[in-house]
């Protein structure tokens, strides 16, 4: 059974249609796994059931093979789930350095360490410490989002489309930041608007239509099949 | 030479002191305002009256301690009351925000619908103070009045002109430098003051840090019924006690929190100060200072006064609709309403 993994998925908003139906996501540590699929396919609510911002009416989710499907977003946090919204990401008004220190605002140990493996891992991050994260370029705010993130150690990060809105020259910074914290040992979940690159760098692909799995696979092997090709990354 | 120097004394004295001094004033309940409108998200238009409850509960406790004949020397004993008033404060909106706002923050209700509530409590507080010492003047002052008098003044200089010093002012500006001092340090550099911002910044992403929003509300409150009681009390110890003159503060309030930029704690102070010493360039009669600058044959004959002292409030009104014409985000980029 995979790290994190959230199995057979029904899920609605307000009792109305169904969002999910009967969906499968799975994350393994130190590997990248992506969701794509057209506007509204669900995407995003997979990942907030994965976290706990919305209940599944059916299935269930499990962390290292136990079941969190009941646990509220905080205790997920503290189990190492860690999440980086696609919009408001950061705390603007604060610096980077406060926002790290925000990210680690459940841990009562030295976070001294931690802090040094995030400006390690984004050294612009570190120049930057005490200024204000309002005043940085879309790049370098999303990676304070990523560092804010990691300051409670997760074991697993689940980004919500950590590309969209950024300039394109930045996204490819923006991957290899996720490379980065793949090989750092780490579980990366995220839904991706940006198909094809993100394909490129996933280990595990889930093409998600109308909260159905549609095609599962490697990153490779999507990217090679022709149904995907052409529904998805135009040709 | 003199007659530059009177004309000097004479501005400080009249405009610049007491400018300082409401100024002070104004941004410690500003402050208060303000912080409320970051953490709580709406205009908390109880802050005039519950600053008035707040000074009724000092006055009751001083009138008590000087029964007893316990007092401060020279100083008010009002400042002995002090920290019990800001505790019954505390209480007093706990209450409030436990029967009122906790039920419309969990609704999550809109912000008007919360304003609304707000000028509701005002009302209400409003009532309470006028239940207990009616609307009548009180001067619960006492100890020395004057830490230099405007006499002793003269006598030092040789000058004609005097400036006094009123022990209310004197306390007014110290306690506003420790005070204002406090709240910024603690916002800056303390776990909990940052984890406030953050929650003012990005509520979701707060919470998503785990960041209790309970926590946030109650030390918000703290913070609040501490600015909000001291404010009160120098506000009285200078002009005396007058519920409606507390619940007309408000104006001026508002003004100097959206003048700063609503939301920002320096925008509070800057605004409080903008609009004190708004009020008194604009009220103060400048014919004596160009009696002693003017030769003889220009002096004026007039009283050189922009507005009457009765208008002041029109001067806040003003600032305020010339603010959200021109730069409706105030001085220090706040939010817009």
């Amino acid at each position: 059974m995979a790290y994190l993994s959230g199995t057979n998925l029904v899920a609605a908003y307000d009792q109305s249609v169904p969002i999910l139906n009967n969906c499968t996501i799975e994350a393994e540590k130190g590997e990248v796994a992506v969701i794509v699929g057209p506007n509204g396919a669900g995407k995003s609510t997979a990942m907030k059931v994965l976290l706990g911002m919305l209940k599944p009416s059916a299935g269930s989710v499990t962390l290292e093979g136990k079941d969190i499907s009941r646990l509220s977003v905080q205790k997920r946090i503290r189990l190492g789930l860690a999440f980086v919204p696609q919009t408001d990401n950061v705390f603007p008004t604060m610096t980077v350095q406060e926002n790290l220190e925000m990210g680690a605002f459940l841990r009562t140990d030295d976070i001294s360490q931690t802090l040094a493996e995030v400006y390690d891992l984004f050294p612009i991050l570190n120049d930057r410490r005490n200024q204000l994260v309002g005043q940085l370029s879309g790049g370098q705010r999303q990676q304070a989002a990523f560092g804010r993130a990691m300051m409670t150690q997760p074991t697993i990060m689940l980004l919500d489309e950590p590309t969209a809105g950024v300039a394109p020259n930045v996204v490819d910074e923006i991957f290899d930041n996720i490379l980065n914290l793949k090989n750092s040992g780490r579980a990366v979940l995220m839904v991706e608007q940006n198909a094809r690159q993100a394909l490129e760098i996933a280990d595990k692909g889930f093409v998600l239509v109308s909260g159905r799995n549609e095609h599962t696979g490697t990153g490779k092997e999507l990217l090679a099949n022709p149904e995907v090709r052409r529904s998805f990354l135009g040709g | 030479m003199t007659d530059i120097l009177n004309a000097i004394v004479l501005l400080l004295n009249f405009v610049f002191l007491p400018g300082l001094s409401y100024g002070s004033q104004l941004a410690l309940g500003a402050l208060a305002v303000t912080l409320v409108y970051a953490i709580l998200r709406f205009a908390n238009f109880a802050q005039g009256d519950t600053m008035a409850l707040s000074t009724v509960m000092t006055i009751l406790l001083t009138w008590l301690l000087q029964h007893f004949g316990i007092t401060l020397g020279f100083m008010p004993t009002a400042l002995l009351a002090l920290p019990l008033a800001i505790i019954g404060c505390l209480i007093y909106i706990m209450l409030v925000d436990t029967f009122v706002y906790r039920y419309y923050r969990r609704q999550k209700s809109k912000p008007i619908t919360i304003v609304m509530a707000s000028v509701g409590v005002m009302f209400v507080t409003g009532g309470i103070v006028r239940f207990v010492l009616g609307p009548d003047h009180h001067i619960f002052a006492d100890g020395e009045r004057f830490i230099i008098t405007a006499r002793e003044f003269k006598a030092m200089t040789g000058l004609a002109e005097g400036l006094a010093i009123k022990t209310s002012q004197f306390l007014t500006i110290t306690i506003a430098i420790l005070l204002v001092g406090f709240v910024f340090y603690f916002l800056q550099r303390t776990k909990t003051g940052k984890a406030m911002r953050a929650y003012a910044d990005n509520e979701d992403l707060a919470l998503l840090s785990g960041i209790e929003p309970h926590n946030i509300v109650r030390v918000t409150w703290i913070l609040v019924a501490i600015l909000t009681t001291i404010a009160g009390v120098l506000y009285g110890l200078d002009k005396g006690f007058m519920a409606t003159s507390y619940h007309q503060l408000l104006l001026p309030t508002f003004a100097a929190v959206i003048v700063g930029g609503i939301g920002s704690p320096p925008g509070a102070i800057i605004g409080g100060f903008v609009i004190s010493f708004s009020e008194l360039i604009l009220t103060y009669a400048y014919k004596k200072f160009f009696i002693y600058l003017l030769p003889e044959i220009l002096q004026p004959d007039s009283l050189l006064q922009f507005l009457g002292t009765e208008y002041k409030f029109a001067v806040s009104f003003v600032i305020l609709v010339i603010v959200l014409l021109l730069r409706p985000t105030g001085i220090f980029k706040g939010k817009v309403i």
